[in-house]
Order: C-alpha cells, then structure tokens, then sequence
C-alpha cells in the first residue's frame, strides 16, 4: 500500500459537548439532539444514522428541550425562549419569548396543532401551531413551583405535567388541573430535599408513569390518580422516561449512565381475556459512564445521549433480526464532518472549535527509518495562532487556503476572511475586509487549489465563488444547480487543477461546476444515499463520492458517466466486512504520484484503494494487511486485493495527504475525551 | 479355617447430609436428606435424627415428597430403584424398581402417579408409576421427555401448576410446555461472559423461571411463549456463581445462595428491596422452602443444614462429620467426652460424637473471619495433639501464600472446666521456620503437666513445657520452649513419647532417636534398613519395651529398647501404624492391590492377633482407637482386641468406618486363618539394589557360596516364637563375608555407625576365619545393629535366596529363576522344604 512518512497528530483538544435532549421524528426518521453547547444536530436514521446537519449554537442559549412537530423542530431553553429552527440554512427560524422564566420542557400534541411549554413560574402555556410561526393561546392553571416535565396524553384532552414533589393533570378544554398525584420523597437525608419529577410519560389507557430525582420510576393510574406501583431504579436520579410508540416498553435513563427498560407483559405465558398485565422491571443497558439526559425509544432501538457526549443507539434484540447490521450496538461520538483542514503547500493544520480556530505548524523530523519505527522530532509542533470569534454565534465551518496565506470562517451572521503571512517568525494576521453582500452566511468553505479563489455554499444549495487578490476579495459568481433544491450543501470539492468545482448536499445530489465557464457542468444520477467524502481526481479528472452506506462510486466528468471500475465495484459488491463498518468515510484524497490510489478513512481506520488489483469478494479476509506482511514478496501479490486497510490509528478525526507526501493523521483518543468528563455519579465497585 | 463370627467393619456415618436438596414436611416437623444410603429424617425442632429409612443399596439421589399424600415420600438411589416412605413411622411402603441409576427425582401436581426422574444418559423419562399391592413392583412404563438433561438435580424445575418443565444445561435453557411442543432459549455466548446457567427455579403463580449462572447474575425470564419477544431482568449480587435459587411457595420472594454463604431474598417484582442473612458459615449448595413458607433451610458445602424461620433467625443447624479438602489432623478421640477431634471447616476444630454420628462443637482455632471466595488461601488447622487427661489441646495452623512465606502458630488450650470447653493459653507465633511434621503430648496419665514435642522441616524439634510466669502479673502459667532438638542436620519426621513419658522417639530421616524426656538426653539411635521412617511409637503395657516403626521401603520394624536391637522386621507396606491406647496392641493398615488389609499385632511378637484383608478398597487415610464404654467380654481370641476399644477408619472417599464387634448381628465376612509361627518374618524380601557391587564383594563371592548354604539350613529351623528375626539376622551375619563389613564400616557416615564399642567385637571377629555351623545363638545382641547393616550389603545370592520361597510358593513368578544365579544342591533341597509348609494365609494376603 505503499510507505508514508506520519505525522500522529494528537494536539486537536476537541471536545464534544454533552447531549441535553434528543427527539426523534418517526415519520422523516430524523433523530434532533441538542448539546450542552446549544447546538442541534440532525441524523437521518434511515440513511445509517448520518449526520446530516448541524445548527450551531450560540453562547448563552442552552436547549432544554426539542420537539418535533412535523417536519418541524423546536427547541427550548432556559433562556425562557421557543426557538424554531430552518432546517435548510442551519439556523434559527426564529425565536419567541414565552414570558415565563426558563422553559424546562416543550412538548407537542400528536395532533401538531398545540405546543405546550412548562415553565419556571408554575404555568403550561399553550402555544397554536400555525403555517409558519408559533402564536401563544392561554395558559393552564399555575401552579406553584416549576413545571418540569410534560406529557400529552394521546388523544389531546388532557396534559400531566411533573413538577416539585407531585403530577399534576391538567384538562387541556378547561385549564384547569383535574389530578394532583403526590410523589414520595426520598428516603433518608434526602426526606427534606424535594422531589423533582424529571419526567412523565402519559399513556393512551390513562396510565402515568414518572420518574424522579428520588430514583424510582412509579405507575400511577390516571384516572384515579393513584399509585399503582413503585419501582426504584437508583439511589440517585432517574432524569428521562420514553415510551416505546406501542406502548409495551418504557426506558428510564439515569445518572448512573443506565437505561432499565420496563415492559407490559401478562403473567402468564398464554394470557386468558382479561387477565391483567403489568410493567415489570425487565432489561439493564449500560452503555453510558455518566448521566443519561437524552432517551428516546424508537421502533427498534434504544437512542442515548448524555453527559459523556456520546449518542448510543442500541437495538433491541427481540425487535430486529440477530446477526445484522442492524443489530449493532453503535456510537456515535464524532462529527460527521471534518473540522480540520490542512494546508498542503504549506504544512499547517487549522482546528475548529466552537468558539476558536486554532492554526499549528506541523513538526518536522529528518530520520529515516523503516516501516513501523517513530521518527525522532526535530521541530516540535507549534501552535501559531488562536484566533477568537467575534460575536455570540458558534463557528459553523472554516477553511484554510492549501499555500497557508488564507483563513476563513463562517458563523450564522456572517464569513470572515483572514489574510495570514507566515514569515519564518513573524505572524501577521489581517482582516480583509468589505465582505461581498452575497456572502451572508455559508455551510461550508474551501479554497482552490491555488488559492486565488474561494467557494462558499449558500442558501438553496447555491455556490458564491469569490476571486481573492492580495486584501481584496471580489464576488464573481453564484452558481446554482438546476435542481433547485432547498437543502443545504454539505460537501464542497474543488478539483486540483482548478477546472471544477463539486457540491453534495443533503438531498443526496451532487452537482459539478465548471470553474472555467463558471456553470453548471453536470450532476450525477442521485444515489439513496447521502454523499459523505467527495473529491475529484486530479489527473484522470474522475470523481470519486462515499456515501453513508459506505458505497463507492467513480464517475467520470468527461465522459460524464460511471467509469468502468465503479461499475465492476458495483457490479461485484462490496465486502460485507466494509458495508459493516459503522462510521462513515469522511474525507477522500489521492496519492499525486499514485494516480490509481484513492485514500479513504473513518473514525477507525484509514485505507487505501488500489484500483489496478483485483477486487475482494465476500469471502476473502478484507483485513489482510498482517497476513501479507507475513507472505514472502512473490504470494504477497498474488493475495492482495484492492483494499489496503490500516488500522494502527484509531479514533480518526482527520487524514490528509501533504505535498511532500507524508501523510497527516490527526487522532483524539477517547480516553482523553473521558478523562476531561467530570467525575461520574457512580462508578461501579466490586460488591455494590 | 476358622470364623470370626462378630468382627465386621460397619459404616458409620459421617456420610454428606448436603448431596442433595432436603426436604421439610408439610407440618414443618420434618426435615428429610439423602444421607449415603439411607434417607434421615431430622426433627425441625430437635435436629435430632427421628429416623433412618434404610432400603437402598446404594447413595441416594433424591429426596421427594408425595404430592398426593404429604406424610409419604419417594426417595431414588443409584440402584435404579424409587422407593416410598412412610416417613413418620420410618416404614418402607414400596420399591419401584426402574433398573437405571437414577440421578434426581421431580413431580408435579397435575400430573397424578407419575414421577420425573433423571436416569443415566441424562434423559428426563417420565415414569408412571403403577398401583398395585405388591411391595416390590417392576416399572415397565417409561417415557422420555428430554434428552441431555444436566446431572445437576437444580437444573431442572416445573412451571406454574406443573404446565411447563424448565431444562438448563450449559448455555442454553430448554422450556417444554406439556400441551403443545418443546422450545428453546438460547443464551448468547458473549466473549468472556461466563454466563453459564446453573440452577433454575419457576414462579408458582406467574410463569416466570428465575436462573442462576456462573457470573454470579439471577435472570428472571418472562413472556417465553414467544419465539422472540421473551424477555429477562437481570438481579446480580452475588460475587461468584449462584448455585441454587428458589422461590417461596407464595411466590412473593425469591431465595438465593452461592458460595459467599449469604441468603438472599429478593422480593419478586421489587428487586431493588432484599434482604439478607449472612455468615451462614460455608458456601449454599441448595436451598429448601417448607410448604407453608415458614421454614427455609440451606445445606451448606461443610455438610451442615441450617433449618431458618421466616428468613430472619437461624433456628436449628444439623451438623454432619464435616470434611474439608482432606483431614490434615490426625484423627484423636477427646479423652473426656470421647468424641472424635479431626480438622473440620476452614479454622476449625470439631469434635464429633462417634455413638451419635454428631457434631458436638467447632473450635474456632484460628479466631479469624473467613472469607468466602475460591481461591484463596486461608490459616488451616495442620496439627493437633491432645494430651491423655483432655486437659491440653495443642495445635498447629498454618498459611502458605507462596513457597516463600510460610505463617505458623502454635497454640495451647486449656480446657477449662468451668465452661467445659477449651480456652486459649498460649500462642508461639512461628514456633518453627519450616512445616511441623509432628506434634505430640507425652501420653502419660498422671497428674503433672505434660510435654509437648513438634517437629519441623526446619530440622529441629522443640519441646515445649507449662512454665511458671516469669511476671507475677501475669495470668497465669503459660507454654515454652524447653528444649530444641536435632539430629546431624535431619529433617524429623514423627515423634512420639513412650506410654510412661520417660522416652521420647523421634524419626530422623532413616535413623529413629530415643531421647530421654527428663533431661533431653540423646540416649541412642536406632537404624534400620533404608529408607525414611513412616510411622513410629512406642508399644503399651506389657510390650513397653518395644518401638515399632514403619518405613518407606515397606518395612514393619520392630526395636527392642532394653538391647536397643532390632528385634524383629518384616515386610509390608503399612501405610498406617496406630497403637491401642487402652492395650498392647497395634493395628497395621497395609495397602495392597488397590485395597488395604487390616492386621492387628501385639508388639512382642510379629503373629497378628487377627487380619483382615480388603478391609476397604482405596486407601486407609486416618484411623483411631475409640475406647468403647463398656468393656466387652469376649472370649474369642480374634476378637479380644476390641474389647475395650473400637478401631475407626476413615477411607479415601472420607467415609467414616468402624471396626466393631457386635455378638447380636450375623456375621458378614469370613477370615483367611492365619498360621501361627510363620508369622511375619519375611523381612528381606525387599532389599536395596542399589547397593554396588565392591571389588571385595566379586572376589570373595564364590568361596562364600558354600557357607552361605549351611547357614540357610541353619536359618530355617526356628524356635516356634521368641525372637526369629534375632536368629535369622545372626546367622546371615556369619555367613555374609566379612570385607564388606570391613568396606562398609569405611563407607558408612560416621553418624548412623553404633559407637565404637559395639562395633569393635564385630570387627574383630571379621578378622577371624569362620567356622563353618558355629552357633550363632550366644552372639551377643550388641552385634545386631551391625548384621542390620549387613542386610543392607548382603550379597545378592542369598536375599534372591530367601526372597524366592515366597515367590515360589505363589508359583506366580517362577519364570523369572531362570534368570537368577543358579541354585546349589542345598538351596533346592531348602526350597522343597519351604514348598511343603503350609502357605496358604499368604496366597489369600496375595490375592486381591
């Protein structure tokens, strides 16, 4: 496969930020989740749990909580706000000031015609749903104390609501609460502590179910209001209840970082009419170290999310087939997109923050050693510049120029363009100024090859192609595909030689511009698909796309169709081994002096793909790497196939190929992640 | 051919209480176990045994009550029989004769006169079981229902009113609903999960089967009706495997135990609450809940039942003989409430009744709490010695972590009368630097305060004695040492004190050593033919004067104190030596083709007061007199001496066996007759051949042939008793040659040569040209220790010589003379001698 000289990068502090909710759409298949951060970000079940979008968030908003409503997301948050989002441009909607101290929940009817919001001050308000805003309509009776959770029961007629030390159901017709269920506090010191009832779950036979801060999960019968059973789960708090969408399983995530699952089930195996049935206490999951604020319990599988920012979807065995891919317990810790690039020519990475880039000078080392051996650095890694956003919004993407000399960023209300110059050590940086109106906000950014220009994706998946000359940037072009379609681009390939230019977006179209025409060239039939990694090839002028379900396909700009590889992959299938992997390939680059090696990589592995061997079929070893190391030179070849899989580096974030061909792998263990966790609740100890 | 009428050897009991799960009866009164091959019933109250139904031939496997008459129970064994019980009258109703070895035993309510048992195959067969008057009926109506069923009887249970039947074994789970079809559970084999079931349990009420597994985890499983949608809870507490679980009758709680001897019980549906009742004392191996609920019982891995009400307090606990990993202590009987002391659980010393197949108490010796997990080493008892009035109990606990670091105790209890039990007096900490090999008492049943002697691997012996405290402050007398011992660097080996305490024996290696017990004076060495010594002590009442020791190279030797010469020998492989306290007599266990033959023995002279061969097939690992309460008087001979005692023994497989002579009860065995006068001296039958062959020895050889053959004629005619060995060892003296005496007074180490004096006589007469057929029997007796020697060295011809009559006499390996040298006139004329007398106890010793 070929020897690189590695730079292991591991200075890249990313940190994710913790889930605060999740909600997921049945319909569309999206799941939302919200970070501790006030980001959202969406992912499209169907299409092998892809990140699709990202809306970045903005200092001083936390969300506390999301729904869907529709094809809609709200989200609200302790900023007393209800926020919709465009899901199209990555930005908020708008947001409403509900007039009722921070919203600790939002929740809508299964009609989608009501949104009820709990607030500090003890009231529901009650919000209509219309074409394209949200418009208060009352208020249910205050109560005292906050309202912490919400739940509707199916039909719309009634809204319990948890809150300090009880549950109360209100009567959406009337206002008026018809139940007041009074939660037991905990036992011992806690006796003179009140109990938060984090969450409620309304079942359509009237049954409530809560848990609380006090541990248990309790069935109370809602027409009576009175308790029905108590199941305590943890010493500490259970923070969120989902029901399953047929009602037989409810799951209770706690700060201990378990899900305990509860399930419907009759007493006896062959159940006569009307024997009774009952939650039971059935399944543990423990896949998390820390809290579980975020549960959602979908058809299948359980989703997770919480404190130690990781999303765990764990199918649940009895409901999907064993020994699938979609029985695979999966997480989901890193973006789905890169936040590093490199410049090429010059040797510097720029890192993505939220909140700040940071730009490195790659370290350098002149040994020579064989494969396998760790060079000694001669010029360690230096971090050259932090620069700090202006403004509250979160960075949404950056770009650095291959010569090094350009730095770009985009939040919500804008790009900014930096001039850098890096002389041996003098660091100047300059602001270009007078930004072009067409340039108000983008998705992504990259530069030419030759650095002369600069792309960024707008709004309807539309391309503002930008001309820069020394402190000056000139708007030459808007190009837009002919699609016309609204969603938001969220890949953009410049081809080496600078004759063309390729946007994916979330629509699973991939458009390829002329950059010499400054037009549309073509656009590829639309794979299911999302596009994950797009690049062109720079010398055959081929273009290469991933998409979500690990797919690999070659077209061909000239001949504007598949090339004969593609079709023989297509033709052969993948390795089963391959289409397993469950993270998506993130970046696609070529070897300059190897035309006919593609490299790939995801989170766990990088690979390199000859196309000049013959492809494996689904009974040769797809990791064969250590086989053929031990093979002598002449079998090697016989038994090598086109994929070169290697994976001595893990948790992947970036790959990139340098000009001077030494490859730059930028790593962040998860062990370094955890270790910058706060301490967890609990952690399990022999005989507890 | 005589008969021993009333000799037998009885089994005892001490058999497992805990094989398999008890069972209470309805009104609670009752406790029933498998007990070897009876069934006990047990008082709940009392723990007394009420009764013992006894009927089967072999161990029993299960214990079950008759669902449709709760005062009858059906027990099985591995006869292939079920038999019912009438349990309050002890009465054996009926026997079922199935004819496979049957492993456990189920039923179930709604199905009426069938039972379930597990037979060999490890099928589950239905057997219907048929009604009719006779007393001993042939079931010929089987039916399989599962096959490759776990032995384990807790790997199967019944379901909710007998509907389903809930199979375990390794991975998977097997439910079999009776009105449709089987249906499997199959547990996923996680990497390194050791998710093995191992015991099941079913809900009375809710069709819900609760598991344990290896990992210590409970699953309850439910809505397993479906191929897929079942479902499981998991409760872990336990640390280490569950071994059994059980469900109260009312299904409202859920009882487990494992090997951290803590029940557990969980409350079915709220299994966050449980309650627990620790320090059960050893791991759970079954639980028992009585009908009603009330009682819950536990057998534990110690061979102990503990009956507890309503799961709070412990309210009776049936002990049986409690056997750890083996018996490191020597089997003594407490002289004052003549109960058996052996090591017991972990620590512990118990003292057993004998009369009563009874625990009486566990002394806690080691005074540390034990820690209930596999794996780790923890103090055990090694050593234990009581003095002859009961008064002092010594012993000896060690800890080996690793081969470096070995902890010792040495601890002294007195027995106080006051409490009647035992209280510690002294603890040496490390009285040793290596293993005690021995720890004795001076046996001597007088009023002053005894000795106590240890050895160790260290090389030493020690001699501990009551001292007056050097404080007045302090309590009161306590133990120190006295004296420290040892012999040219030797390891000791066994020790003993002669019935008086004058003298004590210590085994060094090959050369036993008589000390002087007043003044710790070395008085002489006694050696013997190579090899190690086994066993030694000391002979009581009239044959005082004699030690008897036993040795590696299957040896039974005997010394005469006052000549200090050995006095007689003879070959056998006595794995166990043990005097009878209360008279002369010695019993002798030999181990012998796979069985071990029994001979008792006055020490005077090498005639076996009475034999018994295959006693017990394995090995005899301890034994011990017990004196007996009342004296017997029997006028047998063969049986005198168990007049006053009875001889107990334990076997390889730990069962406890007594030796009793009981006049009412048939005779059992019969008894190969022993002659008298050929006794027991075929000594050199097993002689070095190791030893070189000197240049003295292939030069002198042929002009000693001659003589050697007189001598053998003289050999042969033996006075019928007295001292045979004397004479025969004396006249091989003579005609061995006399250079190799001379060859192996150089060789030998200076330390195991008798001193000079002794030596100097022989060495003279070496000198001397021999007569041919002088009279050996004026030879002083000083000269033994040397002929002793001699034996080691004598030539090769006459121990084939002598060896060969027995061989011959046998018939069984007379091919092999072809290869020997060949025989002089005089040999052949000796062996058709030897051919003529009566050989016939030997073949019947031969023959296994």
């Amino acid at each position: 496969m070929g020897e690189f000289k590695v730079h292991r990068v591991r200075f890249f502090d990313y940190m994710p930020s913790a889930i605060r909710a999740v909600a997921f759409c049945r319909r569309t298949e999206r799941l939302a989740a919200a970070r501790a951060d006030g980001s959202v970000e969406i992912f499209n079940f169907a299409d092998n749990y892809f990140q699709e979008k990202v809306i970045p968030g903005r200092d001083g908003r936390a969300v506390e909580a999301l729904c869907w409503v529709g094809r809609r997301l709200f989200s609200a948050g302790l900023d007393g706000e209800i926020t919709e989002y465009d899901l199209e441009n990555l930005r908020p909607r708008y947001s409403l000031e509900a007039y009722g101290g921070p919203v600790w929940t939002i929740s809508s009817n299964k009609q989608g015609t009501l949104l009820a919001a709990g607030c500090e001050d003890g009231t529901v308000k009650m919000f209509e749903i219309l074409e394209d805003r949200i418009q208060f309509q009352r208020n249910l009776d205050r109560q005292k104390g906050r309202i912490v959770s919400l739940s509707w029961h199916p039909s719309g007629a009634q809204i319990a609501a948890g809150m300090m030390d009880m549950i109360r159901i209100f009567d959406t017709e009337t206002g008026h609460a018809s139940h007041r269920l009074l939660v037991e506090r905990g036992a011992g010191a806690s006796k003179t502590q009140e109990v938060v009832v984090w969450s409620v779950a309304f079942l359509s036979d009237s049954t409530i179910i809560s848990g609380d801060s006090a541990g248990k999960v309790q069935i109370w019968d809602g027409f009576t209001g009175t308790l029905v059973r108590t199941h305590l789960v943890t010493k500490w708090d259970v923070l969120v209840l989902s029901v399953s969408p047929d009602e037989s399983s409810v799951i209770a995530g706690t700060s201990e970082g378990t899900v305990t699952q509860f399930q419907f089930i009759s007493s006896a195996v062959e159940p006569l009419p009307g024997s009774d049935r009952q939650w039971v206490r059935t399944r543990t999951f423990k896949n998390h170290s820390h809290d579980v604020r975020a549960l959602v319990h979908t058809d299948t599988a359980v989703v997770s999310g919480g404190m130690d920012t990781q999303l765990v979807v764990r199918p649940l065995l009895d409901k999907v087939e064993k020994n699938t891919q979609e029985s695979a317990l999966r997480k989901i810790t890193f973006p789905h997109k890169n936040l590093v690039s490199c410049a090429k020519k010059a040797g510097l990475l720029l890192f993505q923050f939220p909140d700040h880039l940071e730009v490195w000078r790659l370290g350098d080392s002149d040994g020579n050693g064989k494969p396998g051996d760790i060079l000694p650095v001669k010029r360690k890694p230096e971090k050259l510049i932090q620069l700090n956003r202006k403004g509250d919004d979160q960075i949404c993407c950056s770009a650095l120029s291959p010569c090094g000399g350009w730095l770009a960023y985009s939040t919500v209300c804008g790009v900014r363009l930096y001039r850098l110059q890096l002389d041996n050590n003098n660091i100047c940086i300059n602001k270009v100024s007078k930004v072009p109106k067409e340039l108000c906000s983008a998705q992504q950014l990259c530069f030419s090859s030759d650095s002369s220009r600069f792309f960024a994706s707008s709004s309807q998946s539309s391309v503002v192609v930008v001309g820069l000359q020394q402190l000056e940037w000139r708007h030459l072009q808007t190009l837009r595909p002919k699609s016309g379609s609204r969603e938001p681009v969220n890949l953009l390939a410049p081809s080496e030689d600078g004759r063309w230019l390729v946007t994916a977006n979330t629509d699973c179209e991939i458009h390829v511009f002329d950059l010499q025409k400054l037009k549309l060239h073509c656009s590829l039939p639309v794979y299911a698909s999302c596009p994950t990694a797009v690049s062109v090839h720079p010398t055959s002028g081929c273009l290469v796309s991933v998409h979500a379900d690990r797919q690999i396909l070659e077209f061909s700009l000239e001949q504007k169709e598949y090339t004969e590889w593609s079709r023989k992959l297509q033709q052969q299938g993948l390795h089963p081994l391959w289409l397993q992997r469950d993270t998506p390939v993130t970046a696609v680059t070529f070897d300059p002096r190897n035309p006919a090696h593609i490299i790939l990589h995801d989170a766990f592995m990088f690979c390199v793909i000859d196309q000049t061997l013959p492809l494996p079929d689904a009974k040769t070893n797809l990791y064969n790497q250590l086989v053929l190391r031990s093979l002598p030179p002449a079998e090697r070849s016989r038994n090598g196939h086109a994929f070169k899989i290697c994976k001595s580096f893990q948790n992947l974030l970036s790959v990139a190929l340098l000009e001077d061909r030494s490859l730059v792998v930028v790593e962040r263990p998860l062990q370094d992640i955890a270790a910058r966790l706060p301490a967890p609740v609990r952690q399990k100890k022999f005989a507890t | 051919m005589v008969e021993h009428r009333d000799v037998r050897v009885v089994y005892r009991g001490g058999s497992r209480i805990n094989f398999r799960e008890p069972v209470i009866s309805n009104d609670s009164r009752f406790l029933l176990c498998a007990a070897g091959e009876f069934v006990k019933v047990f008082s709940t109250v009392t723990e007394e045994c009420v009764h013992e139904l006894r009927g089967h031939t072999d161990q029993v496997t299960g214990v079950l009550l008759r669902p449709s008459n709760h005062l009858q129970v059906y027990s099985c064994s591995a006869d292939g029989t079920i038999r019912l019980w009438d349990f309050t009258d002890g009465i054996l109703i009926k026997t079922y004769v199935v004819g496979y070895p049957i492993f456990s035993i189920y039923a179930s309510p709604n199905h009426n006169d069938v039972v379930f048992v597990v037979t060999c195959m490890f099928q589950l067969v239905a057997v219907r079981l048929p009604r009719c008057a006779d007393q001993r009926v042939d079931v010929p109506d089987l039916s399989a229902v599962l096959s490759d069923v776990s032995s384990n009887p807790a790997a199967v249970a019944f379901g909710r009113a007998g509907g389903f039947l809930a199979s375990v074994k390794g991975l998977q789970m097997e439910i079999y609903f009776f009105k449709t079809s089987k249906f499997f559970l199959k547990e996923d084999n996680k990497k390194g999960g050791r998710n093995t079931f191992t015991c099941v349990a079913c809900h009375p009420k809710d069709d819900c089967v609760a598991t344990g597994h290896e990992d210590g985890k409970i699953r309850l499983w439910r809505n397993f009706n479906h191929k897929k949608e079942y479902t499981y809870s998991i409760l872990h507490w336990h640390h280490s495997a569950v071994s059994a679980v059980r469900f109260t009758p009312e299904g409202t709680n859920l009882l487990s135990g494992g090997v951290e001897s803590v029940l557990v019980q969980w409350r079915y549906n709220q299994e966050s609450q449980k309650d627990f009742l620790p320090r059960l004392g050893a791991a759970i191996t079954h639980l028992a809940v009585s009908p009603d609920g009330a009682l819950f019982c536990t057998s534990h891995s110690d061979n102990k039942i503990t009956i507890i009400q309503s799961c709070v307090r412990v309210s009776a606990v049936i002990q049986g003989l409690v056997k750890g990993e083996n018996v490191r202590t020597d089997l003594m009987v407490d002289p004052r409430s003549k109960a058996l002391v052996l090591n017991g659980k972990p620590g512990h010393l118990q003292f057993y009744s004998l009369q009563r197949d009874k625990l009486l108490f566990n002394l806690d010796v080691v005074q540390q709490e034990f820690i209930h997990q596999s794996g780790l080493e923890q103090f055990q008892v090694v050593r234990a010695a009581l003095d002859a009035s009961g008064s002092w109990l010594a012993t000896v606990e060690e800890r080996k972590r690793d081969a470096a670091d070995l902890e010792l105790n040495l601890k002294l209890w007195r027995f106080d009368e006051q409490t009647q039990s035992f209280e510690l007096n002294t603890t040496v900490a490390a009285p040793h630097e290596a293993r005690i090999t021995a720890a004795c008492f001076d046996q001597a049943a007088s009023s002053r305060t005894s000795t106590l002697v240890t050895s160790s691997r260290d090389g030493r012996f020690k001699a501990w004695r009551l001292a007056a405290p050097a404080h007045t402050d302090g309590d009161g007398p306590s133990w120190s040492c006295d004296f420290v011992g040892a012999y040219h660097g030797l390891v000791p080996g066994r020790c003993c004190f002669s019935a008086d305490g004058s003298l004590l024996a210590v085994a060094f290696r090959e050369v036993a050593t008589v000390w002087s017990a007043a003044s710790w004076e070395l008085l002489t060495t006694l050696s013997q033919p190579p090899g190690d010594i086994r066993d030694l002590c000391f002979g009581r009442m009239s044959g005082s004067k004699y030690l008897l020791g036993t040795n590696e190279n299957k040896m039974l030797l005997c010394w005469n104190l006052l000549s200090c010469s050995l006095e007689w020998s003879t070959s056998m492989d006595v794995r166990l030596l043990l005097p009878d306290p209360l008279s002369e007599n010695m019993a002798a266990f030999c181990f012998q083709d796979g069985s071990t033959d029994l001979f008792v023995f006055g020490p005077g002279e090498p005639r076996p007061l009475f034999s018994q061969k295959a006693v017990c097939s394995g090995s005899v690992t301890r034994a011990v007199f017990a004196p007996r309460e009342a004296e017997l008087e029997s006028c047998e001979e063969s049986s005198q001496w168990l007049n006053r005692s009875q001889l107990y023994f334990l076997t390889q497989f730990m069962v406890n066996r007594k030796t009793a002579g009981s006049p009412g009860e048939p005779t059992e065995s019969r008894w190969e007759p022993l002659e008298p006068g050929l006794g027991f001296h075929r000594e050199p039958l097993v002689i070095d051949d190791a030893v070189a062959m000197t240049p003295f020895h292939l030069l002198l050889g042929k002009h000693r042939r001659p003589e050697a053959a007189s001598g053998l004629s003289a050999e042969r005619t033996p006075p019928p008793h007295g001292s045979p060995a004397i004479k025969e060892v004396g006249s091989r003296e003579r005609s061995s040659d006399n250079a190799p005496l001379v060859s192996q007074l150089l060789q030998a180490p200076a330390h195991v040569l008798p001193a000079a004096s002794f030596l100097c006589s022989a060495f003279v007469k070496s000198l001397l040209v021999s007569a041919a057929g002088s009279s050996e029997e004026s030879r002083p007796p000083e000269e033994e220790t040397e002929s002793e020697k001699e034996e080691e060295e004598s030539d090769e011809e006459t121990r084939t010589r002598i060896s060969r009559p027995d061989q011959e006499s046998r018939g069984a390996r007379g091919g092999r003379e072809a290869g020997g040298p060949a025989l002089t006139k005089a040999q052949l004329r000796e062996l058709r001698r030897i051919r003529k007398l009566d050989l016939g106890w030997l073949a019947g010793l031969m023959e296994p």
